[in-house]
């Protein structure tokens, strides 16, 4: 269950950027997780529901694309699918495989809301009223 | 908005814990200050002072690009983690396996044997309690205890308070001993020159394909508990092949803590690892 932690990491990769940018809301977040990374989207998915409440990603769409796996197969001097860390080689059946993609955990890219500033003014007015 | 700091959803919090983390028993007595952000981002309007607050001030959605790894803060921790661990020549091991595989056992002996040829130290990272640090203590070996909550691993942000809470001398060895899990401590880079997976023979010779993650991570695997091969029907050469499977650049030795057996090879092991460190010398023979 690390996926809490790397949803947590997330949250603060959101924060940082939302906040370098004058405390935009941030609408969607694309991540790019490998095959190999050993990450259950479904966990991740959960966790993310949870690390971002109250955060600048709050309620933001999240799309995951799944980076396929692949190694480097030693027998046959290429580059080969590797779905499963022990898959073999589909061409020569060999184990010797060293994993070059599939591996990744990624915050790839951020949409930041649009902001109007009057609507913001007249929301904190409205609030003010309020008060 | 309510912004929540790291320290209160800190990542080795499984969600709803906050501030469980212990050092032998003490809580960090203050939030440590926020290490400074990674270099790697350089939002644009804040690099130039461009976000002056005088004007209309309308945006459109706006896509960044991030390209960030999630685990990038642990990472820039775990970077100077070895930093520090390399000015002063200490080789650092991360020792990784289920719990029950032994561990603890193996660490005590190890250290007792290794007595007088240099200095030894241990984290120890436990969910809850003392008792492994306590054992640890007995031999005379410092320790430093972990207990991370509800955190099923290790981070590199523990490892870094913890070498401000231990004695460590230069160019000694110091062995983390990870909390017992086979999956999640595989993501975690604590600084480590190497993680060493722990596989007991009275676990199963398949473990290394269904939990493949830890054994493509390590450096070395050690097949434990090789006395009570007699009574179990475990093949180690077809754990070893298995582990090979996930990991053709795994190197294996077999050993008894109880018997003995093989133990010296994996003493033999820390010892040309040590000796590889620029600024370490070898072994003072006693």
């Amino acid at each position: 269950m690390h996926e809490m932690a790397l949803a947590g990491s997330i949250r603060d990769i959101i924060d940082e950027v939302a906040h370098a940018h004058g405390d935009r809301r941030v609408e969607r977040v694309v991540l790019e997780i490998g095959e190999l990374a050993a990450v259950e989207i479904s966990a991740l998915r959960f966790g993310l529901e949870v690390a971002l409440k109250d955060s600048f990603g709050e309620n933001a769409i999240i799309d995951i694309i799944a980076v396929a796996g692949s190694g480097w197969c030693m027998r046959c001097a290429t580059t080969v699918a590797l779905p499963r860390r022990d898959a073999a080689c589909p061409q020569c059946g060999s184990y010797q495989i060293q994993p070059t993609a599939g591996t990744e955990m990624r915050v790839k890219e951020l949409m930041l809301a649009a902001v109007n500033e009057a609507a913001v003014d007249d929301e904190a007015h409205e609030r003010s009223d309020h008060v | 908005m309510t912004k929540l700091t790291r320290d209160q959803t800190m990542c080795s919090t499984c969600g709803c814990g906050s501030g469980e983390i212990r050092y032998n028993g003490q809580p960090a007595l203050s939030a440590a200050p926020l290490p400074a952000p990674t270099q790697a981002f350089r939002p644009v309007a804040a690099a130039a002072g461009a976000h002056v607050h005088d004007h209309a001030h309308d945006h459109d959605a706006q896509k960044v690009k991030i390209e960030r790894d999630i685990l990038s803060h642990n990472d820039t921790l775990a970077a100077a983690n070895r930093a520090w661990l390399a000015a002063r020549a200490i080789l650092a091991l991360n020792l990784v396996s289920s719990p029950g595989s032994g561990k603890t056992t193996l660490l005590v002996e190890t250290i007792r044997r290794l007595a007088g040829e240099f200095p030894i130290a241990v984290i120890e990272g436990d969910q809850q309690t003392e008792f492994d640090a306590e054992r640890i203590r007995a031999t005379g070996a410092p320790a430093l205890q972990i207990n991370t909550g509800k955190g099923c691993h290790l981070d590199a942000h523990m490892v870094g308070e913890a070498f401000a809470r231990l004695p460590l001398a230069a160019q000694s060895l110091l062995l983390i001993e990870n909390v017992g899990n086979l999956v999640c401590p595989a993501a975690f880079d604590l600084g480590e020159a190497h993680k060493v997976v722990i596989l007991s023979v009275t676990e199963g010779e398949d473990k290394p394909l269904k939990y493949p993650d830890m054994f493509a991570a390590a450096d070395l695997m050690l097949l434990s508990k090789t006395d009570l091969l007699p009574h179990l029907s475990f093949d180690p050469e077809r754990a070893i092949g298995y582990a090979q499977r996930v990991n053709p650049r795994l190197h294996t030795l077999t050993l008894s803590t109880t018997s003995g057996a093989g133990f010296d090879a994996w003493l033999d092991w820390i010892r040309r690892e040590r000796a590889t460190l620029p600024g370490a010398r070898p072994g003072a023979v006693t």
